[in-house]
């Protein structure tokens, strides 16, 4: 993976101008993802197994496969980047470049924002792009493995913000992992709920488009407050 | 995003740090009580003391990454809320880990730290800041492969690629600086302290060495100011 990126100033902003920092972290996050792409494959490979162990334990029922389709994609999509969470910020807490981060130029909620689109380009948008053939391999058809696809586009950003919140919380506690999914989870529950309803209803041609509205809320909203919680919850972290 | 209007910091500027009755406590132990000291450009701080008696809580207030229970910061006459723009556009904090990725080479943890400081500088201001510290050869080699004494030196790149830009960060606070490095280290490390103080910085420093900074200094034992409260505490 080659990262072309440019952050090095090319005149035309103020060194300091906020939006670079956006750019800092996320070119700086991808890089360090690139280096060790065994966990961004890793995390791949744990959302097919997952995903394909229900039509080992159910039977090759097709009709009953197809029913529960939406949910198991969903719940794996969710463990998923629920085991990736932890890389967000604490390799970044273990080495002391997170307080570097935090006393940057650049605002910290900016730099927030920049490694949470950093972690779902690594962690929720490899999901997406691979759910279509997960569904036909639970025998959905094209219009619903559409619906799948972007649901999961809407929703796997979703999963990257909330999830940011808690693994800040969560910085060096003692069994931080479990801590941070018994928190996370539970968070997860409207975007399951709406994402896999809009596949439902895909499959039984009702109008899907008001859950992928409402995942669409979600996200327009989360984008403009996950960021300064999330900040806030690094600071008191690091205090 | 909203803008935030800073200006930027520039090193002629006379500058002054002051720290008002600042007071801490961990649980039932009080680690600063009533701490004040006033510090001009130009001027380093040394904080000594043993183990444990609070040189690093004490640089991490300055820095604005830890609260103090009571007491302010005081930034050219203007009180500093915690990580506010003032704060992060004047203090760099070097802690006693050294802010390196293990996946990054030394080369590029020096562009890291350099961009999250908001400094862009060319490749050869880079070489040759790594040139000055001894680590030209060893560019691309993986932090992770560093000595200690290496990955410090990485981090005096930085802090003498910043005293090159116009607008480096005035307020230097570098939890022992010193460990690790050899005699050859220490003297550079010194040297590079002397031209930020004469450029109008202000460092302060905990060390557990003599440096040679050529200006004036105040010392500062941090085991005098905790003594009286552990007796009272016991």
């Amino acid at each position: 993976m080659k990262i072309a990126i440019d952050v090095q100033n090319s005149g035309e902003t103020p060194d300091n101008a906020p939006e670079r920092g956006f750019l800092v972290a996320l070119a700086r996050d991808v890089k360090l993802a690139a280096r060790s792409k065994g966990e961004v494959i890793q995390a791949l490979a744990f959302f097919i197994v997952v995903a394909s162990l229900f039509p080992l334990a159910i039977g090759p029922e097709s009709a009953l496969l197809k029913r529960i389709a939406p949910g198991v994609v969903w719940v794996a999509a969710l463990l998923s980047v629920l085991l990736t969470l932890p890389r967000l910020f604490a390799n970044d807490y273990a080495d002391g470049t997170l307080e570097q981060l935090a006393l940057s130029v650049y605002p910290l909620p900016v730099i927030v924002l920049g490694k949470i689109v950093a972690h779902w380009l690594m962690a929720g948008l490899p999901l997406a792009l691979l759910s279509p053939l997960l569904g036909l391999q639970f025998g959905l058809e094209s219009r619903e493995l559409v619906v799948l696809f972007a649901s999961l586009m809407l929703g796997t950003p979703v999963l990257s913000m909330i999830g940011a919140i808690g693994a800040a919380l969560t910085l060096g506690v003692r069994g931080g992992s479990i801590l941070l999914a018994l928190l996370v989870l539970p968070l997860y529950i409207p975007v399951l709920i709406f994402g896999a309803g809009a596949v439902e209803q895909a499959m039984v041609a009702l109008d899907f488009s008001a859950n992928l509205s409402l995942l669409g809320a979600i996200l327009l909203l989360g984008g403009l407050v996950v960021p300064f919680a999330a900040a806030a919850a690094v600071k008191i972290s690091l205090d | 995003m909203a803008v935030t209007g800073v200006p930027a910091s520039t090193t002629n500027a006379m500058h002054n740090l002051a720290a008002r009755d600042l007071r801490l406590e961990r649980g039932a132990r009080s680690i600063l009580n009533g701490l004040s000291v006033d510090i001009e450009s130009g001027q380093a701080l040394i904080l000594r003391g043993a183990n444990g008696t609070g040189k690093t809580s004490l640089l991490r207030i300055l820095a604005g990454l830890t609260l103090p229970d009571a007491g302010a910061v005081v930034w050219n006459g203007k009180k500093l809320k915690a990580l506010s723009a003032t704060w992060r556009n004047a203090a760099l904090y070097l802690g006693h880990t050294n802010a390196l990725k293990d996946d990054f080479t030394a080369e590029e943890n020096l562009l890291d730290a350099l961009s999250i400081d908001g400094i862009t500088a060319d490749h050869a201001a880079q070489l040759a800041a790594l040139e000055k510290v001894g680590l030209a050869d060893r560019r691309h080699v993986l932090s992770r492969r560093l000595s200690q004494g290496q990955k410090r030196r990485v981090g005096l790149a930085r802090l003498s690629l910043a005293l090159t830009h116009k607008t480096h960060k005035p307020l230097w606070l570098l939890d022992e600086p010193t460990n690790a490095l050899d005699a050859n280290g220490v003297a550079l490390f010194s040297s590079i302290m002397r031209d930020h103080l004469e450029s109008g910085g202000i460092a302060c420093i905990a060390t557990h060495l003599v440096l040679d900074l050529a200006s004036p200094a105040i010392e500062m034992n941090l085991d005098s100011l905790t003594d009286s409260f552990e007796k009272s505490a016991r």
